[in-house]
């Protein structure tokens, strides 16, 4: 590791006081950073600690029935917190199936948003790597491919965003809450993690200085909570990132589809809000020819980055799989192993 | 700020000089401390062999910062057993033949008293298997750790999970 200062700041305003100087980073639970800096892939010269902040730990029940997460919430609270389970069930299964226990209990709702791309040339410092130095080209391109992007990809970066907890907060419009020297902002989180464009170095909207205090969700996105999952493809039964992942939260009228809300992950370098999918299922009945149609309208302007065709396919069919299970209604509790797409489906022969 | 912390470690305060910011909490354990159970493995928090108990949880050393535990109550592997009695994790570990090189274990150990201690997975094979899925064996003892995971959980009732640690 480079040397640093550290600074264990009492209040926001010193905080961001703190990181007003060139070469600052926030540090929360460094699960991620810690790890970066070993390897010398983040170099700040000084760590403004965020850990000790009072009034960011809280997990809110607002007025108007929404909630609000602090951003030093660990991701193991939240995902057994019973009322946040409840209602927001597909959120929480999605945090379960990411890291590890160990991870999970100290890894914090504002560090997962900012964790980098798991992209092994941008870990790697003798590959050449946009990111790390722009301009220095991107060796991924011709690599290995595997957790390279589909989508929003650009010459430039073919990087993917690795979080499972974003995924499902970007269906439900999830907003986030951002302090900064010029005071707070709210941001949807789908505007909050940048495509790579010409300026892969830049990841995130936040402008120098500026932190992450909390993240809210509106009364709507508990509308969603008897038929919202969130299925994980990966290499490994558990502790993996995704190849491919999707969130489904549907809305019941009737026999009919009212509202579905839909994201992937592992296919580009933020969550991916599957609009167009959204649009296909409102005020359709759920069946198998539905679903496939909804995810070819998820994956119509999907093109590989180098070999790694084949997450078209996956990312078609984790989201049919996830919109069946979502369809067939939320587990309680939780199934054994979070997020996993080889449970049974109701009604379907089991075949793993 | 002095790079200098006070720490609670099995029970007994201790007060280190770090001398540099970048200590891990794992390097404080075993090059301040000469408390050399908790192990070393991938050191990027990915193989669980620095697994602790920090104020309650268990979490990867490796990656936490030793200055920024100022203050932390810690538990390692040296701070389980009373006297010569065995923790009852650690007597299912021998029971069930849960290891055989030994190097995860400590990791995987305190893990277990982690796991138990959440109270998520009861007895439960497959919740088992996935909460303890931090945490690496090379030697491939997955049979045997289950097991005595199982068996730890059922010797430690309800009741007293909260004071497993």
């Amino acid at each position: 590791m480079k040397p640093f200062d550290y600074v264990r700041p009492a209040t926001l305003a010193e905080a961001v006081a703190a990181a007003a100087v060139p070469g600052a980073a926030y540090l929360a639970a460094g699960t991620n950073l810690i790890d970066l800096m070993k390897d010398r892939i983040a170099t700040p010269s000084r760590l403004v600690d965020l850990t000790r902040l009072p009034g960011l730990d809280q997990i809110e029940d607002l007025p108007d029935g929404g909630v609000r997460i602090g951003a030093l919430v660990r991701n193991a609270d939240l995902a057994q917190d019973p009322g946040f389970v409840r209602r927001f069930p597909a959120v929480a299964e999605a945090l379960l199936s990411g890291a590890s226990a160990q991870l999970r209990n100290v890894a914090t709702v504002g560090g997962n948003l900012m964790q980098r791309t798991r992209c092994a040339y941008f870990y790697d410092p003798a590959s050449a790597c946009n990111k790390r130095t722009p301009g220095a080209g991107c060796d991924a391109q011709d690599g290995e491919s595997r957790l390279g992007a589909v989508l929003g990809w650009s010459e430039h970066c073919i990087a993917t965003h690795p979080s499972d907890f974003c995924v499902p907060l970007v269906a439900l419009d999830a907003v986030v809450e951002i302090e900064g020297p010029a005071g707070r902002r709210a941001l949807p989180l789908d505007q909050f993690h940048l495509l790579p464009g010409t300026t892969p170095e830049r990841e995130t909207a936040l402008a120098p200085g500026e932190l992450i205090v909390a993240v809210r969700l509106a009364p709507e996105a508990a509308g969603f909570a008897d038929h919202a999952r969130y299925l994980k493809l990966r290499e490994r039964t558990s502790y993996a990132f995704a190849l491919v992942s999707a969130a489904a939260a549907l809305r019941f009228d009737g026999e009919r589809i009212a509202e579905a809300r839909l994201a992937l992950g592992g296919v580009a370098l933020k969550p991916w809000r599957a609009r167009e999918a959204e649009a296909v299922l409102a005020g359709e009945a759920p069946s198998p020819a539905l679903f496939a149609r909804a995810a070819e309208a998820a994956l119509a302007t999907a093109r590989p980055s180098g070999d790694n065709a084949v997450k078209i396919e996956l990312a078609r069919r984790i989201l049919m799989r996830t919109l069946t299970l979502a369809a067939a209604g939320t587990p309680v509790p939780l199934p054994a192993l979070p997020g996993s797409p080889f449970a049974a489906v109701p009604g379907a022969a089991r075949h793993v | 700020m002095t790079p200098t912390i006070t720490l609670t470690v099995n029970g007994e305060a201790r007060t280190v000089a770090l001398g540099d910011p970048r200590v891990t909490l794992l390097d404080l354990l075993r090059e301040h401390l000469d408390l050399t159970g908790t192990k070393k493995g991938c050191d990027r928090g990915q193989c669980g062999a620095c697994t602790v108990m920090v104020d309650g949880r268990r979490i990867n050393s490796c990656l936490a910062l030793a200055i920024a535990h100022d203050g932390a109550e810690v538990l390692t592997i040296e701070g389980l057993a009373r006297g010569a009695e065995l923790h009852p994790v650690q007597a299912a570990f021998i029971a069930h033949d849960g290891f055989q090189c030994g190097f995860c274990t400590p990791g995987q150990i305190m893990s277990a008293v982690g796991l138990i201690a959440e109270g998520q997975a009861g007895e439960d094979a497959e919740r088992i298997r996935e909460g303890m899925s931090g945490n690496l064996c090379r030697c491939g003892a997955y049979a045997g750790i289950v097991e005595a995971v199982q068996d730890a959980a059922r010797s430690i009732d309800n009741a007293n999970r909260k004071h497993v640690a």
